[in-house]
C-alpha cells in the first residue's frame, strides 16, 4: 500500500489539519493569508461570512477545554456553519471502540467535520482514518502530539507583530516534554525558516532528542533568553507540579519564571506569549503577561480567525473542480 | 489576441456618465467600492476623475461567492476594506467586466453585511453581455458580446490594457 500523507487528499490539498509536521511552508503561509482576510470579518455589522452554509461542524472534545473550543465555536459560526458540541469522558480502556462508535453515528447525522481533542495522542489521526471521504477532521489537541491550530495562531501572532519569520530568534520556555503546543511550533517555526528556535527547560522536561527536530537546548533561563525576538512560556500543568518531576512551583518560578529581570535579557522590542491558561506567579510574574510586551490576549483574537482559515481550506478540499 | 481600446477614452466617458447622474439626483458625497482586482483598479481612476472626498473601498468577494463547494479556498483573497460606515450613504460599485452578474451578487451581499446603503449603483469598464442573473449595470465604459468561450480579462495596474482571447479548447 502507498502510504500518502493523509492530511492531504488526491488533489494534494489540505483535507485534514492534524499536524503541522510533514507539511510544506506554502501550506502554512496559505493558512496565514486566508486568516489574515478573514479576520476583517470582525469589522462587518454582521461578524459573519457565507462561506461554509449548510455545513455542519461536530467539536468532539474528550478532554476539558473552554478557550479552544470557544474560538472553534465561534469560527465556525462565523462562517456561517451549523455547530455541535459534545463533550464526551473518554473511557480509557475501550477507548478504541468508544471512538469509534460515536464517530459512526455522528456520520449517520450527515456531519462534515470533526474538531476532536482528546487525551491520547493520535486520536485524530485514529478518527481521520476511519472517517467518511467527505469528512475532515481537525486536531484541536491529543495527548502530548501536537496542537496545530495553537502553533498557527501563535505564527499568525508573530508574523502579525514581526513581519518576517527569517530573521527571528525564538525561545519556548518550560515543560517541552508534555507539550503538544511546543511540539506544533517548533515544526511550525523551523518550517516557515526562523533563525533559530530554542527550547529553554529543567532536564526533567526535556524530551531525549529533541535536538533532532533542529532546536538548541538551554537549562539556564538567563544564558538562552539572550538576544531573543519572542519568547513563548509554556503553561506548567499541576498535575507535573505534584509528582516527581519537578521540587515545587516555588522552586520552579526561582529557575524559570519570566520575570521583568530575566525578559530584559531579550531584545529590547521581543514579545511575551503563552497558550493559556497562565499559571500566575509559577511560570510567568503577573505584571508580565499583562505587560506592554505581552501578546497574550491578541494570541486568543486571532485564535479564530485562524480556526476560520483551517475549517475553510479544510472543506473547500472536497470541492468538486466545478462540473458546470 | 490583444485588441486595441483606449481605455482612457473609457474612464472619461464613464467618468461622465456617473458625474452627470450624481448632479441630477443631488448625491453630494457618494461613497466608491472597487471589486479586487481588476474593479479596484478602474475604481482607483474614477475616484480620482471625480474627486471624491471619502477614501476608496476595497472589496474581495471571495467568501461570498456562489462556487466554494466547486472550487474550495483561494489562498490569494484579500482582505476586503471599507474604511467608512455605508449606513445611508450612496454606494457606486465598480467593476472591470460585467459577465454572469454572480460577481456581484456577491458583492451586493457582502455590503449588506456591512450596513443598509442608501442605493448602490453599478458602474462597469466594459458590458461583456451573457448575464445569469437579473443583474445589470448602470453604468459601462462598452458594451460588447463575446461569446462563452471568449475570454476577456483586464491588466494592470499600471497601465491599463484588455486581453480579449479565445480559451483554448481542452
Amino acid at each position: 500500500m502507498i502510504r500518502r500523507n493523509i492530511q492531504l487528499n488526491q488533489q494534494g490539498r489540505l483535507r485534514h489539519f492534524l499536524t503541522i509536521e510533514g507539511l510544506k511552508r506554502q501550506t502554512l503561509v496559505d493558512i496565514l493569508d486566508t486568516a489574515e482576510s478573514l479576520s476583517g470579518v470582525t469589522d462587518q455589522t454582521v461578524k459573519k461570512v457565507p462561506l461554509l452554509r449548510g455545513k455542519t461542524i461536530v467539536n468532539l472534545f474528550f478532554e476539558a477545554s473552554t478557550r479552544t473550543r470557544t474560538t472553534f465555536e465561534l469560527a465556525a459560526k462565523r462562517l456561517s456553519a451549523d455547530v455541535l458540541n459534545l463533550n464526551i469522558a473518554a473511557s480509557a480502556t475501550k477507548k478504541g471502540e468508544t471512538l469509534l462508535d460515536t464517530l459512526h453515528n455522528l456520520q449517520a447525522m450527515h456531519c462534515d467535520m470533526f474538531v476532536v481533542r482528546h487525551a491520547d495522542s493520535g486520536a485524530a489521526h485514529f478518527i481521520a482514518n476511519h472517517v467518511a471521504p467527505h469528512v475532515s477532521v481537525v486536531n484541536a489537541g491529543d495527548g502530548s502530539h501536537a496542537h496545530p491550530t495553537q502553533a498557527m495562531l501563535d505564527m499568525f501572532t508573530i508574523r502579525r507583530v514581526k513581519g518576517d519569520f527569517y530573521p527571528l530568534k525564538v525561545a519556548i520556555v518550560g515543560d517541552v516534554m508534555h507539550s503538544r503546543v511546543a511540539r506544533s511550533q517548533i515544526h511550525a517555526l523551523t518550517t516557515l525558516g526562523v533563525t533559530e528556535v530554542r527550547v529553554i527547560g529543567p532536564k526533567t522536561l526535556m524530551p531525549k532528542g529533541v535536538e533532532a527536530l533542529g532546536v538548541h537546548v538551554y537549562h539556564d533561563l538567563d544564558e538562552g533568553l539572550k538576544d531573543v525576538d519572542v519568547i513563548i512560556m509554556l503553561r506548567l500543568q499541576n498535575e507535573r507540579m505534584e509528582g516527581e518531576l519537578l521540587p515545587s512551583a516555588h522552586e520552579y518560578f526561582q529557575l524559570y519564571g519570566l520575570t521583568q529581570e530575566r525578559l530584559d535579557k531579550a531584545k529590547p522590542d521581543a514579545i511575551v506569549m503563552h497558550p493559556g491558561p497562565i499559571n500566575r506567579g509559577v511560570e510567568i510574574e503577573s505584571s508580565i503577561a499583562d505587560g506592554p510586551r505581552s501578546v497574550i490576549l491578541q494570541q486568543v483574537t486571532h485564535g479564530i480567525a485562524v480556526r476560520m482559515a483551517v475549517m475553510s481550506t479544510c472543506l473547500g478540499s472536497h470541492a468538486d473542480g466545478g462540473a458546470a | 489576441m490583444t485588441q486595441t481600446v483606449d481605455i482612457d477614452k473609457l474612464l472619461n466617458d464613464l467618468s461622465q456618465q456617473l458625474r452627470s447622474h450624481l448632479s441630477d439626483n443631488d448625491i453630494k458625497a457618494p461613497l466608491m467600492i472597487g471589486i479586487h482586482s481588476g474593479g479596484v483598479w478602474v475604481a482607483e481612476r474614477l475616484h480620482q476623475l471625480l474627486q471624491l472626498k471619502d477614501p476608496l473601498g476595497h472589496l474581495d468577494i471571495s467568501f461570498y461567492r456562489d462556487d466554494f463547494s466547486r472550487i474550495g479556498m483561494n489562498p490569494q483573497v484579500k482582505p476586503s476594506h471599507l474604511p467608512f460606515s455605508v449606513d445611508d450613504r450612496h454606494i457606486i460599485l465598480v467593476d472591470d467586466v460585467l459577465y454572469t452578474g454572480r460577481t456581484i451578487r456577491a458583492a451586493l451581499n457582502e455590503i449588506f453585511d456591512y450596513g443598509r446603503p442608501a442605493s448602490v449603483s453599478l458602474a462597469v469598464l466594459i458590458d461583456r453581455g451573457r448575464r445569469e442573473l437579473p443583474i445589470e449595470a448602470n453604468f459601462s465604459g462598452l458594451k460588447m458580446d463575446l461569446a462563452r468561450g471568449e475570454n476577456i480579462k483586464l491588466q494592470g495596474p499600471k497601465p491599463l490594457s484588455l486581453l480579449i482571447a479565445n480559451k483554448a479548447c481542452k
